[in-house]
């Protein structure tokens, strides 16, 4: 649910997890690109407002009530698909060389009412709220509220979910202690591997009449499902190639029509590789791109699936086109370039579909995290970066655009060169690329149960949570609240915000007579709720697969073919659910000062702690100022702290790890991402014990809380790696990072030597987010969050917070001289 | 076990050496030169330390204080130098480190322990530990004993000086380091002690016999407007190093920065900028010209 809200509170940073278009408008008309083409594009893209489109909505409630009934549900998604690919508007823009949209124009967004339905005040809320607005015209308000609404009332898989969750799931959900995925997106989650670009849907087609050809109706209690699931699969298979021959047509009628000879000898151009691909495997650069595109829109619009769709190792996939054509001189690097660029900016014409509900009035522009994975190694594990991979870092830095996300992977094998190329566009202080340690989540992968060579192909979608690409379904259940866990122990399962009971009951805490007793019953709590949690999450992923499967992402993920299943019921090789956990930090540091304050050194009573907590500290401050400055908090490289961090995590690991979910073999692992959800779970919250007030975020993924680590970026890599990495499937390090700390080519180069002591250490992923000006006026105004801050100047070393107000004056304006 | 009086442990320090450092602050310096950026080493006691922006006058140090040294006054919190005892009492109750002491003693094996807790951003890095100040020196035997103890540990060692120290003892140091970072200030030696209190004899003939015996050595240079700026001063200066025995040596130059002045409140003291004045980007390429003109390789920072 609210997954991305944006809230007023001091924390203005970006990163790659950000939302909305940080960009502002550029200086220069037209803005950055390699070439006026490029630069055009990306000005279409970066100046088109988000607006929703009702076609698909259209399309599908008119075939849902024309031939609902008639075939078996597969098969009836299947011919939903091909029926819209076969009607929906194109969108052949000028300049392009990458084609196809998901909607009639650059971002124009379907609406999926089978899974969540918009009301006629939802496109209200989203036409007028101060976020990123998403247009709708009146017209096709009433044209929806006539057409679409009535017919799915009831009948979305948002209302199957929440018609049957029980009450203690209810409030446990209300109360903000975690959030469910599925209630308005569909699982989706994946990448994909190299198949794509040595298969056409032709080839797909084969091998699913191949498969047809063996059903033993006689001995196979499952033949019949079989037989429709593979009937659907190539019709979604037709779908996509009736949606590639409509651009080539559409493309041959532009060209007949078009004066200018380079353009006609380019929409000709493009006319021919529509017509070879996806029917076709890509034999040039130019057809393995485009290939991927229409792979990429036929997912997206089949349904909308969480943190939709992503190439994976698209530098890999991509170097062999580039190396032959480099080598017969039909390419060159520019034009390479200038495809990759086309690429870039058709992913940022996508913003993921809006909300409804209240997350339609709170959350902001919601993007797929679509996140290219650039380096790492190959299936045989030798190092995977090529000249590609130096091309798409050059396309990030030059484009600078919000879509796809990317990452590099650095493993003990990947050259130094791509590294220090990759710390320079990190240099720059948009937040990304986020740095991967495949030496790590190889081993995350193979100890879930993944060959050796399928984790070694696996890599990042989305945030920080990894899968086997083109192999694996890993869907993201939604967030756990663990600072939030350790609040309601404090307050005997009772919430204290929304003042019901929501887990169970474990004593007043002033009877406790050890920390121990304490994190017993934190303990708990804990797997109570995730029980909890997981119950649903079951539950919903039956739905899934009964009412809304995806006959065409299962064609391109291994082994729903060879399975004769859904990518949604077990069809997929691999099977994760993760459970993402939030506030590492928080509860840590609260648990740290519990431990110091009330056990070990009776600073303080438990009695008066949590009266000074329920009251959010307010005439306590000397209280709330001697847990701050006065305990051993997490990102320290002090065990005190740290000690409690490991053993939490590996409770967690516990309690989630290796749980069974309903599909064959599969089961749940635990994560610890947080995107934004931090912040929606921060408000959710009283004050906590480690000073946190009420309302402010709790600290994100695996990083220190806000300003708690006060020893610099190599206590915080120290101490997040006392935490066995391994046992997630990801763990996720926000590091703050001063631009004097940057400045020389040899401090870029120490930066990159700080990623590799993380990675040697075992760390996962790590992302630096350079502090602009912004984030240091918000300093002055609330300098407990930011008591990391360090300026460094040669034989100077201070914190931010320490400067008196003429020095961080200074600072800030030398901050902004420096600016890139 | 020996010990000594340390200020702070930096960590991820990057402009004290070569690679990624933990550096290590030592109390105390002979010199007191005016444009110090870290008043607090100057002297080689303890010393008691408020910040009136992070006292929320809670008056805790007042009640707990054994000498009642500690007043509330319009200006904050005001100790009576002559009552206190530095027990440190109040900074330890101080809620918010208002108040803090600076200054603590640790023996080798404590320091040992800190430093070694980097070792791996040591090994990734090429980096190691630096021994800066104050002047290291004044306190040679604990750290002749800590640059032993890292030595048999394989850990880099750097020791950043003045300078100013008797030549046994400096070489008896240079034993167990690796590399010198060595602060070149003023040439003339009149001026030199108008700013730093003392002439600079010592200091140069300490450099040249740290040479002779072909140490590594990087040679800073801070460079104050006003102060060293001059045409004179830069010749004179890349001329001595220019005539140093052993490898040709690089010159890190430290642009002077107005910014310590928090710092000096803290303590109870008043900066007194005077004349100085932090140099510009043109002063300081025309620094690095005249001395790439001797054939030296200067650079700005680390």
């Amino acid at each position: 649910m609210f997954e991305n809200i944006q809230a007023k509170n001091c924390n203005p940073e970006r990163s790659a997890d950000c939302e909305g278009n940080f960009y502002g408008p550029l200086e220069s008309s037209i803005g950055p690109g390699m070439n006026g083409r490029i630069q055009r594009l990306r000005k279409l893209s970066f100046d088109a407002e988000p607006t929703i489109s009702i076609e698909r909505a259209l399309h599908e409630t008119a075939f849902y009530k024309e031939n609902y009934g008639k075939y078996s549900i597969p098969v009836l998604r299947a011919m939903t698909f091909l029926d819209h690919c076969e009607k929906k508007t194109l969108y052949l823009g000028k300049d392009e060389l990458i084609v196809g949209e998901r909607g009639p124009k650059p971002k124009a967004i379907p609406t999926f009412p089978e899974l969540t339905c918009h009301t006629v005040e939802d496109f209200h809320v989203l036409n007028t709220r101060d976020m990123q607005r998403y247009i709708t015209t009146q017209e096709d308000i009433d044209i929806y509220d006539r057409e679409v609404i009535p017919y799915w009332r009831g009948k979305t898989q948002r209302e199957r979910i929440f018609n049957h969750v029980p009450e203690e799931w209810r409030v446990a959900y209300e109360a903000g202690l975690f959030t469910e995925f599925m209630e308005q997106r569909a699982p989706g989650h994946t990448a994909l591997d190299g198949k794509i670009y040595t298969k056409g849907m032709l080839d797909f087609k084969r091998e699913i009449e191949k498969n047809i050809a063996t059903l033993d109706y006689l001995n196979d209690p499952e033949a019949t499902d079989k037989a429709e699931q593979w009937k659907a699969m190539a019709i979604s298979c037709d779908a996509v190639i009736v949606f590639a021959e409509r651009h080539a047509d559409l493309a041959e009628e532009m060209a007949a029509e078009e004066s200018d000879p380079l353009r006609c000898d380019e929409l000709k151009k493009i006319a021919q590789v529509c017509r070879y691909v996806p029917a076709n495997a890509p034999r040039t650069l130019w057809e393995a791109i485009q290939m991927y595109w229409f792979v990429h829109l036929g997912t997206i619009t089949e349904l909308n699936g969480w943190d939709a769709m992503n190439p994976g190792h698209f530098d890999q996939h991509l170097a062999p086109f580039y190396e032959r054509e480099i080598t017969d001189g039909s390419l060159t690097r520019d034009e390479a370039k200038e495809l990759i660029s086309c690429f870039w900016i058709k992913v940022n014409n996508h913003p993921a579909p809006p909300k409804v509900g209240i997350t339609a009035r709170e959350s902001g522009t919601y993007n797929d995290f679509t996140n290219i994975n650039l380096g790492g190694v190959l299936r045989d594990g030798s190092d995977g970066t090529n000249e590609v991979s130096y091309i798409m870092l050059e396309v990030i830095e030059e484009l600078h655009i919000l879509q796809p996300g990317n990452s590099v992977h650095i493993s003990s094998k990947t050259p130094d060169r791509f590294l220090h190329a990759s710390a320079h566009v990190i240099r720059q202080g948009h937040g990304y690329p986020s740095v991967f340690n495949p030496d790590t989540y190889i081993l995350e992968m193979v100890r879930q149960g993944k060959t050796l060579e399928d984790a070694r192909e696996g890599g990042c979608s989305g945030c920080i949570e990894v899968g086997a690409f083109g192999k694996e379904a890993y869907l993201l259940t939604g967030y756990l609240n663990v600072p939030k866990i350790l609040e309601v122990t404090l307050n005997n399962g009772i919430d204290p915000v929304g003042g019901k009971q929501v887990g169970v009951t474990t004593g007043d805490p002033r009877n406790f007579n050890s920390y121990d007793e304490l994190y017993t019953a934190f303990l708990l709590q804990l797997n109570y709720i995730i029980a909890q949690k997981m119950r649903v999450s079951n539950y919903i992923d039956r739905m899934f697969a009964k009412y809304a499967p995806a006959p065409f992402l299962s064609v391109v993920i291994d082994d729903c073919i060879v399975n004769g299943k859904d990518y949604y019921d077990g069809g997929p090789r691999y099977n994760t659910s993760y459970i993402q956990c939030c506030g590492l930090g928080t509860v840590t540091d609260s648990l740290a000062a519990l431990k110091k304050h009330v056990f070990d050194e009776h600073t303080f009573s438990m009695d008066s702690v949590l009266q000074a907590v329920s009251k959010n500290f307010v005439d306590e401050e000397f209280m709330r100022q001697t847990i701050m400055n006065k305990t051993p908090f997490f990102g320290n490289d002090d065990d005190y702290a740290d000690d409690i961090a490991v053993c939490i995590y590996d409770d967690l690991v516990e309690a989630i790890d290796g749980k069974p979910n309903i599909k064959e073999g599969g089961k749940y692992h635990l994560n610890m991402l947080s995107t934004t959800c931090h912040v929606y779970f921060g408000k959710v919250m009283g004050a906590s014990p480690n000073g946190r007030l009420a309302g402010k975020s709790i600290s994100d993924g695996t990083s220190p809380s806000h300003g708690a680590d006060i020893h610099g970026p190599s206590s915080v890599v120290k101490s997040l790696t006392k935490i066995d990495h391994v046992k997630s499937g990801g763990t996720l390090l926000n590091q703050r990072f001063m631009p004097s700390l940057l400045k020389r080519d040899e401090d870029i180069k120490k930066l990159g030597q700080l990623i590799r002591s993380y990675f040697a250490l075992g760390g996962h992923h790590i992302q630096f987010n350079i502090v602009d000006t912004a984030t240091l006026l918000a300093a002055q105004q609330c300098p407990d969050d930011y008591k990391d801050l360090l300026v460094r100047m040669a034989g100077y070393s201070d914190y931010f917070n320490d400067m008196n107000n003429d020095l961080q004056q200074e600072v800030i304006e030398r901050t902004e001289n420096e600016g890139f | 076990m020996q010990s000594g009086l340390i200020f702070d442990v930096k960590r991820y320090a990057i402009n004290d050496g070569p690679g990624i450092r933990a550096t290590v602050f030592l109390k105390g310096c002979p010199l007191q030169c005016k444009w110090c950026h870290n008043p607090e080493s100057l002297s080689a006691n303890v010393q008691k330390m408020y910040s009136k922006s992070k006292c929320i006058g809670c008056l805790s140090c007042v009640d707990v204080c054994p000498e009642d040294a500690c007043t509330m006054t319009v200006d904050g919190i005001v100790t009576d130098t002559s009552l206190c005892t530095l027990c440190g009492k109040c900074a330890e109750i101080c809620p918010t480190k208002a108040t803090e002491m600076s200054g603590r003693i640790v023996t080798v094996d404590e320091i040992v322990k800190i430093i070694d807790k980097e070792r791996i951003f040591f090994d990734q890095s090429g980096g190691g530990v630096t021994f800066s100040g104050g002047e290291p020196l004044m306190q040679s035997e604990f750290l002749i004993a800590v640059l032993a103890e890292c030595g048999v540990r394989g850990i880099h060692r750097t020791v950043d000086t003045t300078g100013f120290a008797p030549t046994k003892r400096l070489l008896e140091v240079a034993k167990h380091t690796d590399h010198f970072l060595y602060d070149v200030k003023v040439m003339d030696s009149e001026r030199h002690k108008r700013w730093t209190s003392i002439g600079n004899e010592k200091i140069l003939h300490n450099l040249r016999v740290l040479s002779e015996i072909g140490a590594s050595i990087n040679i800073r240079l801070p460079l104050i407007n006003n102060v060293n700026d001059d045409l004179e001063n830069i010749e004179q200066t890349a001329l001595f190093v220019a005539g140093l025995a052993g490898r040709k040596k690089r010159i890190n130059i430290l642009p002077y920065h107005n910014i310590a002045a928090g710092k000096y409140q803290k303590l109870g003291e008043v900066f007194d900028a005077g004349i100085m004045a932090e140099p510009g980007d043109d002063d300081l390429a025309k620094v690095v010209r005249t001395f790439a003109g001797f054939g030296l390789e200067a650079m700005i920072g680390g």
